[in-house]
Formats: C-alpha cells, structure tokens, sequence
C-alpha cells in the first residue's frame, strides 16, 4: 500500500507544480498588455498624477515579482480582485452597490456551472456506458455501425451545431424545453433542471461519443483474453460475460476517460453557455473577454485551469487506484 | 411522456411475438431459436424507427402547412441523407472503374462512409479554391436596392427573391455568396493554421527525440505547462490580449489568432512527434546513419519524417478538425475571424436569432444551420475518412 501511496503523492506534488507554473503563465499573458489597469480604468484623458495616485492604490507601482505573490496570495484567501467594468460603472455612478469584486461576480455562477456540469454528467455517464456495452455486445452488426457513425458526427460537430439543432427540435417546433436558461438564486429545483435541460443535453451529446466509444473499445480489447474465452465456453450468456467478466477489468481506462471528459465537460461549457444565456462562469468570461475585464478573465482562466488540472489529476488517481496490481504489490 | 413510456413496452410485447411468430414459421430455425431477447427487441425497434421516419417524411410533405412546417426539417435531413449516401455510392462507383490500379484498388475496399469523406472534402476544397468564380456576389458587397433579411427559397410571395436563392443577411448581404466565400475564409485559415502547428510543432518534437538531453527535457516541460491549460480558455485569454495589440501594431487580429492557435495546437503535435521520432530513433538504420556520419537535417528529413508519416498523417487530419472547430468556435463567440471577411461561425452568431421562426417560415431558419451544418459536414467528412485510414494502417480486423 506505501508504494500507492507514495505514487499518489507524487502525482499530488506534481499537479500543484503544474498549478503553480500555470498561474505565472497566466499571470506574465496578463501583464504582456500594453499600459496597465491605472490607465485603462482612467482612459484617455487620465492626468499622470491620477495614473500614478490609482497605480499607488492598486499596488501597480511594485515590482512585477511582488505583484504576483500578491494576487497569488489573494487569490488563495478567495480575493481575486476588483472587476475593472464594475470598479468603472462604480466610480461613474458614485454608489457602490452591486457586485464590485471579482470574487462576488465569479461565485454565483461558479455554482450555476458546477450544476449544469452535475447534470449533463448525471445523464451522460449511466447513458454512455450502457450505449458503449450494447455496442461492444452487438459489435459488427447494423446497431453497432449505426451508433459509430451517429457518435462520430456528434463528436464532430461543433457545439453550436448541435445546440441550435436541439432548440429546433426540442424548443422551436415541439416546444418540450425553454431554448433560454434564465436561472436565478432561489428556483425551485424543478424548474430550475427543466431550464438547463438543453445545454445539459447539448453537453452530454458531445461528450458521449468519446466516453462510448472508449468504453466499447476497453471492452472489445478484453474480449481476446482466456478467462473471457473461459467464461464462454462455460455457456454463459453474452450479456453477463460482458457485464460480469469483461466490464470490472475494464473499468480503469473507462473511470480515466470519464473524468477527462468531466474535465472536458467544466471547460467546454463555454460556447453552449453562450447559446443558451446560461448565467454561468464561461458566458461571463466570454463578456469579460469582449469587454477586456482583464482582473475578471485572469480569475476565470485561473479557475477553469484549476478544474482542469484537478480533474485530470483525479483520472490518474483513480486509475492507479483500480489496477489491482499496484494495490497489491507482490 | 407517458405515451413514449407505452410504446416502448409495447414494442417489447410485439419483440416477443415477432421471436415466436419467427420460430414458428421458419419450423425453429437457429436464426430464431437462438436469438437473445434484445436482439429481437433491436428489430422491432429498428422498425419502428424506420417506419417513424417514412411517417415523419409523409407528414413533411403533407398540403396543411402547419404539419409540414413542423417536419420541414426532417424532411430535409432525411433527403439530404439518402441524396449523400447515393452520392457517396457513385463516387465509389466511380473511382473503382477509373483512374490508376492503385487509386482503384484503394477505392474498392473503402467504406461507404469513407468515400463520402473524400467526396466532401473534395468539394469543399473546389469551392474554397474557386469561392471568387462560384459565387454570384462579393462577400462584402450590399447589392443596391435590394432589402435586407430576405427569405431564403427565392419564392416572392414568401418574401424571397429568385436572385437570391438563400436570402440576404441583415444588412443586405447575399448569403449564399457568404457560405460559398466562408469555405476560403474559415475552410483556409483553418488549413494554414494546421499546417503552421504541424511545421512548429513535428520540427521541435523530431529534434527533441533525435537530440534529447536538456532540449528534450525543457521543451517537453514547457509542452506540459501549455497543455494544463484548457485550449479554447488559454485561446480566449491570449486573444484578449492580441485584441489590445492589434491596433497599436496595425497587425489584423486573424494573423495574431493563426499564431496564436498554431502554437497552442502546436503541443499536441510536438507530442505526437516526439513519441513517434523516439521509437524510430533507437531502430538499427537511424544508427547505421549516424555512423555514416550524417547530419541532423538528414537524419530529421530523410530517415525519420518518412517513417512518421502513416501517423502523422491522420493526426494532421484530427488537428485540422479541432484547429477548424477552435476558430469556429471563437468566431461563433465574436473574437475569431473578424468582419467583413465572411465565415461561418460568425455566420451562426448573426443569424442565430431566426431559429425561432422554425414553426411559421421554416425556410428563414435554415439559413444559420446551413452555416453551422457547412462547418459539421466538414469535420464529420475529415474524420470518417481518418477513421478509415486509422483502421486501415493498424491493420484492425476485429
């Protein structure tokens, strides 16, 4: 068990590093813009004094070095700025009400994304696997090249594609589902999973493909072994030689792809969040981007690169975890 | 709901009838004697469908307008699908007869699928080649006095014009010259982007296999950092950032988003590359080159990039479906290819709002799923054939 342990630490050590690397990229991509905050809030017409008495106020006047533990620091304690449209809006309109600091922008949304990400990974997981086991069970038959094409196509298309095909079918002629996912703190639960059934469909087409397709081939790799070939010629039926004796040793690579996709599904919310007005993380990063809300799209990067790592760190746990051979070593 | 509930348990009664009604009549032949219960359950529901879909067809052509408003898309997907699959048919048909033993023998034992892959992008690429002869307007040009947002169809008591088969955009843009110049915009910049990625990316990779050492070490480091950051967000970051740079270097925004895009890209191929270059590297004949006393531009170009092609290949296909996907994607979200340069994610973007016609005009709704279809059919068509080259050269049979 010390020998899993000690390669799961590692791994841990490592993806922090990564962590750590990524936020200085992140960090010196920011800073590679022309001017700084101080001017930019000031726009134009900004005399030097009042660049130089804001660049005092935000600590831009510090070197590069210093400026970065800082936001790191902040960044650790939840503090990842002030919004620079809302610090402007604020300053133009002489109140302070409404959300002035990236953090109390980010985290509403950050929880609306997590939920539309549970529930395209509640419908998209239990529906790949079973999708990928048929496929593996009638592999070569009509079925079998039926869903290959179908999942190649969704895999390819872009997700736009597929989101104004579903609000067509789905919202437009019958109308089943709203085609705009306008959530709000306090909805009833109910309602609020009917409003985000179309992005969180959308979702889940793009990323079954890959998890079935990886799942009927992690299985159809199996089916050569002897102990397959054994649990056949004892008369079992196809079903449970799959289900049973196939599928648990497949289980590692289909728990690796499951959480890449995962890790996919948090990144790739951003374009059907678009489509859909989803008040999630990726539309405001989309309008912060437009808008060049630089504080604002350093702490998105910041964060869907976090989730990134994390998930992708998850998948290499987890598939030391499931080899039996690491967890007990001779 | 409820009805889609029943109908489901109801095609499970009429499975069992359709394995017993088989086994009776057939006198227990083995087809039927052995077949499992799902399998059976898998006709009657391939049937079902089937049948669903001549309904769904029959419905689309129906004289009540409101029933064929509502299958009008259907319709034209279930057209569609059997006018390619012919077409893909007789393209093979084709390319069995004619042409050179070698292209003949490739052609006979190539899946339908495939063929409809290379017909595609054989088509795409006529009409990114040939946009400027193709199409009847400029993609730039507002024709005077025509009206802005007219119907596609071309018929005039819809509210179409003949002159213009698919409408005009919202400013008074042929839409059917912007799909056709689209192909060269998006379909081009695309391309190039690839071709960038792959240069930067297979040189590098190569060396780091041939040279290793500290180079290999720091490169692949760095491979690691930019491939922990998801790549449209890592996109959409630097992009934001080109957008401040642009104008002050008076460089366009889309040669900064082809750089971009190629680097971010680029890792994936310095990967594929490396991993590749290393296992041919340690092969007797890279050693018996290196004795020769060869230098590292032969080494690179003569020993080692032909025996990387077969895979370097079918990732060039995959990366240019991404890379195509990626701009797409930023142009859909307003930061790619910029105005007045016509390509179909911002196509999609503009255009987007007339989805919600479908019930009442559901000629006005295909014109941003044209532009959203031209960029799947695209990719779909790259990676059935990659699909198919991948299975060949790995020699799987199954």
């Amino acid at each position: 068990m010390g020998n899993v342990l000690t390669i799961i630490l590692k791994r841990l050590a490592l993806g922090l590093l990564t962590l750590l690397i990524v936020s200085v990229v992140i960090f010196v991509a920011v800073n590679l813009l022309p001017g700084d905050f101080a001017e930019a809030i000031l726009g134009q017409g900004a005399t030097p004094e009042a660049v130089a008495s804001i660049r005092r106020d935000l600590g831009l006047d510090q070197p590069l070095v210093t400026r970065y533990f800082d936001w790191l620091g902040g960044a650790l304690q939840g503090d990842l700025g002030s919004s620079f449209a809302q610090a402007n809006f604020a300053s133009f309109t002489g109140t302070t009400s409404g959300a002035t600091t990236v953090a109390e922008q980010i985290a509403p949304r950050f929880g609306n994304t997590m939920f539309l990400a549970m529930v395209t990974a509640a419908i998209a997981v239990p529906f790949s696997i079973v999708l990928g086991i048929l496929a593996a069970l009638y592999r070569n038959t009509v079925f079998d090249r039926a869903t290959n094409i179908f999942t190649l196509s969704s895999i390819s298309s872009p997700e736009f594609f597929l989101a104004y095909i579903l609000i067509l079918f789905l919202a437009v002629l019958n109308p089943i589902f709203p085609s705009l996912s306008n959530i709000f703190d306090g909805m009833p639960f109910s309602e609020r999973l009917e409003k985000s059934m179309l992005p969180a469909l959308t979702l889940t087409l793009v990323v079954t493909a890959h998890m079935m397709r990886m799942t009927r081939a992690a299985i159809i790799n199996l089916l050569a072994s002897p102990y397959i070939e054994m649990a056949r010629l004892k008369g079992l039926s196809p079903m449970r030689v799959i289900v049973r004796h196939a599928l648990p040793n497949a289980l590692a690579p289909i728990i690796n792809v499951i959480a890449l996709n995962l890790a996919y599904l948090i990144t790739g919310v951003v374009v059907v969040e678009v489509v859909f007005v989803y008040p999630g993380i990726g539309q405001l990063f989309v309008d912060s981007v437009k808008i060049r809300d630089i504080p604002v799209v350093q702490a998105c990067c910041l964060i869907f690169a976090t989730a990134f790592i994390l998930l992708n760190l998850t998948a290499d746990i987890m598939s030391i975890l499931s080899n039996p051979r690491l967890r007990h070593p001779k | 709901m409820i009805w889609f509930v029943a109908a489901l348990i109801g095609m499970g009664a009429v499975a069992w009838g359709f394995r017993f009604a088989g086994q009776a009549v057939t006198g227990n032949a083995p087809k039927f004697r052995d077949m499992p219960y799902g399998v059976a359950y898998g006709y009657v529901l391939g049937a079902v469908v089937l049948l669903w879909l001549v309904w769904a067809y029959m419905q689309g052509r129906s004289a009540d307008p409101a029933i064929a408003n509502k299958f009008f898309f259907l319709r034209i997907a279930i057209e569609g699908f059997i006018l390619f699959a012919i077409a893909a048919w007789l393209f093979r048909i084709l390319g069995r007869t004619f042409g050179t033993a070698w292209s003949r023998k490739m052609f006979r034992s190539m899946p339908l699928t495939a063929s409809f892959g290379i017909l595609t992008i054989l088509i795409y690429a006529i009409f990114a080649v040939f946009a400027g002869v193709i199409a009847p307007y400029g993609q730039e040009q507002i024709v005077p006095g025509v009206a802005a947002n007219i119907i596609p169809g071309g018929d005039p008591a819809m509210g179409g014009n003949p002159a213009f088969p698919l409408g005009t955009d919202q400013i008074g843009r042929d839409i059917l010259s912007r799909l056709i110049y689209g192909a060269q915009n998006t379909v081009g910049i695309a391309f190039a982007t690839t071709v960038l990625a792959f240069l930067l990316g297979g040189t590098l990779g190569f060396l780091a296999a041939t040279l290793g050492g500290w180079l290999d070490q720091v490169l692949s480091r760095m491979v690691d950092v930019l491939m922990a950051i998801p790549s449209l967000i890592f996109a959409l970051l630097l992009m934001t950032i080109a957008s401040v740079w642009a104008p002050k270097l008076g460089i366009p925004l889309t040669i900064f988003m082809v750089v971009i895009i190629a680097v971010i890209d680029s890792t994936r191929v310095y990967r594929l590359a490396r991993a590749v270059g290393q296992n041919i590297v340690v092969m007797d004949y890279i050693e018996a080159a290196k004795l020769r006393g060869e230098g590292l531009g032969y080494l690179v170009f003569k020993e080692i990039l032909p025996n990387a092609t077969a895979p370097l290949l079918a990732e060039f296909g995959l990366r240019f479906c991404f890379v195509f996907l990626t701009i797409a994607s930023l142009s859909f979200l307003g930061v790619g290819i910029q105005p007045p340069l016509a390509d179909w994610g911002t196509m999609v973007r503009d255009l987007a709002g007339f989805v919600n016609f479908a019930q009442f005009a559901p000629l006005a709704a295909t014109a941003p799923l044209l532009a959203a279809g031209a960029i799947a059919l695209l990719t779909v068509a790259v990676n059935f054939v990659v699909d198919w080259m991948l299975h060949k050269s790995s020699g799987l049979k199954e």
